[in-house]
């Protein structure tokens, strides 16, 4: 075949798309299965219940998500129909109030506030937020905050009040503990180590 | 109705709605583009009244939405020199133009005036969806599918009725397949954002870097042959090069987005290898465009059009391949991701792929509209030089700014919030952000320019040339 005639290119245009397209779909349909609540990278909503950890592996050598021990939220232990039904709340407070658009998720979003893919271990909470809420807990600090973020500045990009109930807030910060419990290869690195290796 | 524009086949002069209605748009997304970078220099403006997520949000949403109608504008202005007569549908394409404007309109003032809902479906379906491009509520999203698929029906309709399929017009069909496809995620609310995100990657990537690149590929290679005199045999055989490379590079090059929401770690080499070959593809029409412009000595019949492409060709392989291969390496991602450093990316790689091209079929269509058979003259270096000089500014400080993020905040900070707050007070970082308004001022003054020489190539043509095509243009 004449690499000058079309037709040469286009059976090349068709054959490598078809070919891109098959292997895209067996891709998809085994990502699928990974990144589905209780896959291999990303744990049920009752891991809400437990204590979450960021540490390097030096065997993947990268941070992965560590989970431990018991430790319940707002004192309370939800089952996995409970954890749900915070799970759909929240994630109906975070597209209703259109927070991927001052934030990012995994990274993807926007850049005017910080990464929220582990913020529920940013050291934040205990260093500032607590002493400033005077909250007992960090998920009280964090409840205290969402509810009236211009009332708890750090610096001077505020965040607006967008009208959060406590249900509503309660309900964000349960999936902000379940986020940083996925495994997301590693991103962000060092993330509260400040460059340390552990 | 002018003389010239009696000239016009009916599509063509829907092609003119759709390219006012898109420089319309173009303007409103730079207003609210320099409102957004306004955010970073004074945090506390219209704070609580009129808040950074409110305008980033119409700021980007109006880039989707301007370019595709300038696209759509584009095929509709194309499409009947190469069936050879009016477009199947018309009546439809008509009525769902203005469809399309009173959804945008509709939208654009809630978005405005509302801003957000409760946490609840009634929020999703008539305020905002809340998902990064795809904010427009459900309504309005049904409504773009129906637009899309009207717009559909105008190709493949009118191919089939003319019983006339070339090799663009083939390419042109097959890619509104997954065009309209991809779009029908623009409805879900998945409470796991690792599926969430997985699904919305395939609406955004294989729109922007797969079926608008085969688009604009197809608009590209009926404009040469209109305004160089390229063969048709040329043009079609690097099409299908395109294509190939195209979807062969960017299907699996879907995966550098994958590297960090929770997927397998196997998406690091496939998205890492096969976004490291997206540039080729793009170098292949640098290639394409250097060859034509060689073999025809520069001549052309519309000289801004001419350059234009020549800006496209280069934009694209530079801000789209080079500045994305540039951060999608996973080790060199790990960091860059989620920093102005992607935002640089972003307004190269639009840039370059998609404005510089659509505004050489609007210097096209003012052309044929005002019946100019050579178009040259000075006025449009004004628009060109402006825009062009604008977003390199603006492209360098946002990399600045971003490599400080990614350096100071990510990489030795740790991307607490801490580490945010520190790298976005970083001396590079705020010196980034005032570059970027500086030279967004000026992107805005070309586009001024831009619409003045669009504006004025009627008043100023003299009135000998000024008499129309005897057949529709």
């Amino acid at each position: 075949m004449d690499i000058q005639e079309p037709g040469f290119w286009r059976a090349g245009a068709i054959s490598t798309t078809a070919v891109m397209i098959v292997v895209l779909i067996f891709l998809s349909i085994n990502s699928s299965q990974a990144i589905a609540v209780g896959g291999s990278h990303v744990p049920d909503y009752s891991v809400i219940n437990r204590q979450i950890g960021y540490r390097y592996d030096w065997t993947r050598r990268e941070d992965v998500p560590v989970i431990g021990g018991p430790q319940p939220l707002f004192g309370k232990v939800y089952n996995e129909g409970q954890a749900t039904a915070l799970m759909n709340r929240a994630k109906l407070v975070i597209q209703s109030r259109n927070c991927i658009n001052c934030h990012t998720f995994f990274g993807n979003g926007a850049y005017y506030g910080p990464d929220l893919t582990k913020s529920w271990l940013d050291p934040a909470w205990h260093q500032i937020f607590m002493p400033m809420t005077g909250a007992k807990t960090q998920e009280e600090a964090m409840v205290m905050f969402l509810m009236d973020p211009p009332k708890y500045p750090t610096w001077d990009r505020r965040m607006p009040n967008l009208h959060l109930s406590e249900q509503d807030a309660q309900a964000v910060v349960a999936y902000l503990k379940w986020m940083s419990a996925v495994d997301t290869n590693g991103f962000p690195a060092n993330f509260g180590m400040q460059g340390e290796k552990p | 109705m002018s003389t010239a524009e009696i000239g016009l086949y009916r599509s063509q002069k829907l092609a003119l709605r759709y390219f006012t209605a898109a420089v319309i748009l173009f303007g409103v997304m730079i207003l609210f583009g320099f409102l957004s970078s306004l955010y970073y220099l004074h945090p506390s403006m219209l704070f609580k009244v009129f808040d950074f997520n409110t305008s980033k949000m119409l700021h980007i949403d109006t880039l989707v939405i301007w370019l595709l109608m300038a696209l759509m504008g584009s095929i509709y202005w194309f499409l009947p020199k190469e069936i050879g007569g009016e477009i199947a549908g018309i009546r439809f394409a008509e009525i769902m133009f203005w469809a399309f404007c009173v959804i945008v309109a509709i939208v654009a003032v809630v978005f405005i005036f509302v801003q957000y809902g409760h946490a609840d479906e009634f929020s999703l379906w008539f305020i905002n969806q809340g998902r990064k491009y795809l904010e427009a509520p459900r309504w309005a999203s049904l409504g773009i599918v129906a637009v899309l698929l009207t717009f559909s029906y105008n190709v493949i309709g009118s191919a089939i009725k003319r019983r006339k399929m070339t090799g663009i017009l083939w390419v042109l069909c097959l890619d509104l397949i997954p065009l309209v496809l991809v779009y029908t995620d623009a409805f879900a609310a998945q409470t796991n954002m690792s599926v969430d995100l997985y699904w919305w990657w395939w609406i955004v990537h294989m729109w922007v870097e797969s079926t608008w690149e085969v688009l604009i590929g197809c608009i590209m290679a009926m404009m040469l042959m209109e305004i160089a005199g390229t063969s048709r045999r040329i043009v079609e055989t690097w099409l299908y090069i395109e294509v190939m490379l195209v979807l062969g590079a960017g299907i699996l090059g879907l995966g550098h987005h994958y590297f960090w929401i929770g997927t397998p770690e196997y998406w690091l080499s496939i998205g890492g290898f096969f976004s490291a070959l997206e540039p080729l593809p793009l170098l292949g029409m640098v290639v394409h465009a250097i060859y034509d412009a060689g073999s025809h000595h520069l001549k052309n019949t519309n000289t801004p059009a001419f350059w234009w492409i020549t800006a496209e060709a280069f934009g694209n392989f530079i801000g789209a391949g080079v500045w994305g291969f540039m951060m999608t390496l996973p080790q060199i991602n790990l960091f860059s991701h989620g920093t102005q450093w992607t935002v640089s990316h972003g307004h190269f790689a639009f840039y370059g792929a998609y404005v510089c091209g659509v505004i050489a079929v609007f210097y096209l269509a003012r052309q044929k509209y005002t019946g100019i058979e050579h178009l040259h003259g000075k006025g449009w270096w004004w628009g060109f030089g402006l825009l062009n000089f604008g977003m390199l500014g603006m492209v360098m400080a946002l990399l600045l700014a971003g490599m400080a993020q990614a350096f100071y905040g990510r990489a030795i900070g740790g991307s607490t919030l801490m580490a945010f707050t520190d790298a976005s007070q970083n001396a590079w970082f705020v010196a980034g952000m005032w570059a970027r308004t500086g030279f967004g001022v000026v992107f805005a003054l070309g586009y001024v320019a831009l619409v003045w020489d669009l504006l004025a190539i009627r008043k100023r043509l003299p009135q000998a040339a000024a008499v129309s095509s005897p057949e529709p243009a």
